[in-house]
């Protein structure tokens, strides 16, 4: 038997990163035409250590979850190159039942709608116990303990009673509560959250964040965090990436991004915002809209919308790479990158 | 209670507006009880001003909206428009109050017919007010307002379904625009629009503002885009305004300990610059 059993391992080296997604390309075979949702991404997460995928709808970082899940629509979504290294096992290679079940274990997910992620017609103990019984083995009246810890540690009031009831008794906040519930259940070593707040009301959407920042603390588990509001992830992330059109743009940590950002999409999208500061001025949005994977620009896909355009970007894809004299883990793929930076 | 705004009269003005729905019993759909979902609502919007009502989902906000343009019937207050009590209209005397009142909704995608082009759907509305432009300048008059919205007019053949979400909003606005509107109700006319498209909106809505003299309900339960936007805001919790202002002052001075939480909880883009948010950082 060749199954995958990561967990029992031990831990990674320190430093080592926990999963490595090295140039990734992921293709959708759609009536229209062959689009790349994904082309060359490549980023690390390392243990306890939570990281931001930001960008707009379209730009390929659900797509990236779904890469590393194995959860790619099987008809036409696939990998086509690259790898995802965890524990120095490709999970891009491997067989889609074996990564569903090294992900039960080990990586876990949550989504931004609970509702159509809880089965409506069992009991809110059934589900969460489900994970306990199935990969554990436990017996119904221990799974249904642990599942009543659970339903306390994610902070849902009343537990003993609400463990008896149906997702439609609950609120959306508290739903989420119970969905991520079910993701820490087995103590998984990542954590990704796919817009896990976005369809929460503000004052619900901080709890959410508070919540995962606190379970993270005490588990040690790593976390990819997938936005499109840069406030949101701020709060709690170390570092982000920021995705358009199927590439990571700009990567570093979050400070040194949003406070020199060297990309000039990432500039866009921070004074697209609108806040106090520029109170009933106008907003300066970024021109134009989000390209057609399905017919990207050549050149740099941001070039149409670009304020810095040059024929080199109407040219040539630009790469990854540092601007110059900057931290290490600060990188853009902007050929104008020093022209961005000295905007600011 | 209003401050020392512009000293117009009013265009719209709400008094002490109450809507409940109807719990019907599981057999006989008879009414055994309600539940009140707006209660003694109160306030103005004068030419020109944009006044937003912001609250979490389940407060009002669009059950007010509703009302204001007849969607729904309150069961209690007045809503007056330009001098008129619109309250008990007939739908054949709310269609001529209509045409001054229009509403920009959340989806544009569900809220435009597949099956017309831009240039229909814009039309739409002539078609039920035909005095407002002759049948013979609808293509012209169309292209115009696409125009003006910041859409291409030679796209006026397509479908809504041939644009992106940015663009189907602007044909929203269009169609709101046709028949030239004294107030328009945006019910989360941004919410589900891309950050960098979402400003492209926001500058527009400003921009027609400015240019054709509009007023604006503008509903939202995103704080940032309410300051931005907004000249006064209302606060509503659980149906009712728990606080109403100058949107400088709510923002500054929130009073009630609902807004407080509520601008607590907006997230801020750099935490770091904050001091009192920096403290949280892990």
């Amino acid at each position: 038997m060749n199954q995958i059993r990561v967990s029992e391992k031990g831990s990674v080296a320190m430093g080592a990163p926990l999963l490595s997604v090295q140039n990734l390309q992921v293709e959708f075979r759609t009536a229209a035409g062959v689009a790349r949702a994904l082309d060359g991404v490549s980023f690390d997460v390392r243990a306890g250590e939570t990281l931001a995928v930001l960008g707009e709808s379209g730009s390929g970082k659900s797509v990236t979850a779904q890469a590393i899940m194995a959860l790619l629509p099987r008809a036409i979504g696939s990998i086509v190159g690259g790898s995802i290294l965890y524990h120095g096992i490709d999970l891009a290679q491997r067989p889609i039942h074996e990564v569903r079940k090294l992900c039960a274990t080990d990586i876990a997910m949550v989504f931004q709608d609970p509702l159509s992620s809880l089965n409506p017609v069992f009991r809110i103990g059934y589900q969460l116990a489900e994970p306990f019984r199935r990969r554990l083995g436990m017996g119904k009246k221990q799974a249904w303990a642990k599942a009543l810890e659970l339903l306390k540690r994610v902070g849902i009031p009343d537990a003993e009673t609400r463990i008896s009831d149906f997702p439609h008794q609950f609120s959306g906040g508290q739903r989420q509560r119970i969905m991520i519930a079910m993701a820490i259940a087995l103590e998984p070593k990542l954590l990704i959250a796919d817009e896990p707040t976005t369809a929460l009301d503000a004052t619900v959407q901080k709890q959410i964040m508070t919540l995962l920042a606190d379970l993270q603390a005490e588990t040690g588990m790593a976390m990819i965090l997938i936005s499109h509001d840069l406030g949101v992830v701020a709060q709690v992330a170390e570092r982000v990436a920021i995705m358009y059109a199927g590439r990571i743009v700009e990567s570093g940590p979050i400070r040194d991004t949003y406070d020199y950002p060297a990309h000039p999409y990432t500039r866009g999208l921070l004074d697209s915002i609108p806040n106090a500061a520029g109170m009933g001025r106008q907003l300066t949005p970024i021109t134009g809209s989000p390209p057609n994977l399905l017919s990207l620009p050549k050149g740099c896909a941001f070039n149409p919308r670009c304020p810095s355009v040059n024929d080199l970007c109407r040219a040539q894809v630009p790469s990854l790479r540092q601007p110059e004299g900057w931290a290490a883990s600060h990188s853009a793929a902007c050929h104008r990158t020093g022209e961005v930076l000295a905007h600011a | 209670m209003r401050d020392a705004g512009p000293v117009l009269e009013p265009l719209l003005s709400v008094s002490n507006l109450k809507v409940a729905y109807p719990i019907r019993s599981s057999v006989l759909r008879r009414v055994v009880a309600e539940k009140i979902a707006v209660r003694d609502v109160t306030f103005t919007v004068a030419p020109g001003e944009t006044v937003g009502l912001v609250g979490e989902s389940g407060s009002g906000k669009s059950t007010v909206a509703r009302s204001v343009i007849g969607l729904i019937k309150p069961d209690g207050g007045t809503i007056e428009f330009d001098g008129h009590d619109i309250t008990r209209y007939s739908p054949r005397q709310l269609k001529a109050v209509r045409r001054q009142m229009q509403m920009v909704f959340q989806d544009p995608f569900a809220s435009l017919n597949p099956r017309l082009t831009v240039r229909d759907l814009v039309a739409e509305a002539w078609r039920v007010h035909p005095d407002v432009v002759p049948k013979g300048d609808w293509t012209a008059a169309a292209r115009d307002l696409m125009a003006r919205v910041g859409l291409n007019p030679d796209y006026s053949d397509r479908y809504a379904h041939q644009f992106s979400g940015g663009q189907r909003q602007r044909i929203g606005i269009a169609r709101a625009l046709a028949l030239r509107p004294k107030l328009i109700i945006c019910d989360e006319a941004v919410s589900a629009l891309d950050v960098s498209v979402q400003a492209q909106v926001l500058n527009l809505l400003q921009d027609l503002q400015h240019e054709l003299g509009l007023a604006y309900l503008f509903i939202s339960h995103d704080l940032s885009v309410i300051e931005h936007l907004c000249d006064r805001v209302l606060v509503l919790h659980h149906g009712a305004v728990v606080e109403e202002g100058a949107v400088r002052d709510i923002f500054d001075h929130p009073q009630h300990d609902y807004t407080r939480s509520l601008l607590s909880a907006v997230p801020v883009v750099r935490p770091w610059a904050v001091p009192e948010r920096a403290e949280l950082l892990v």
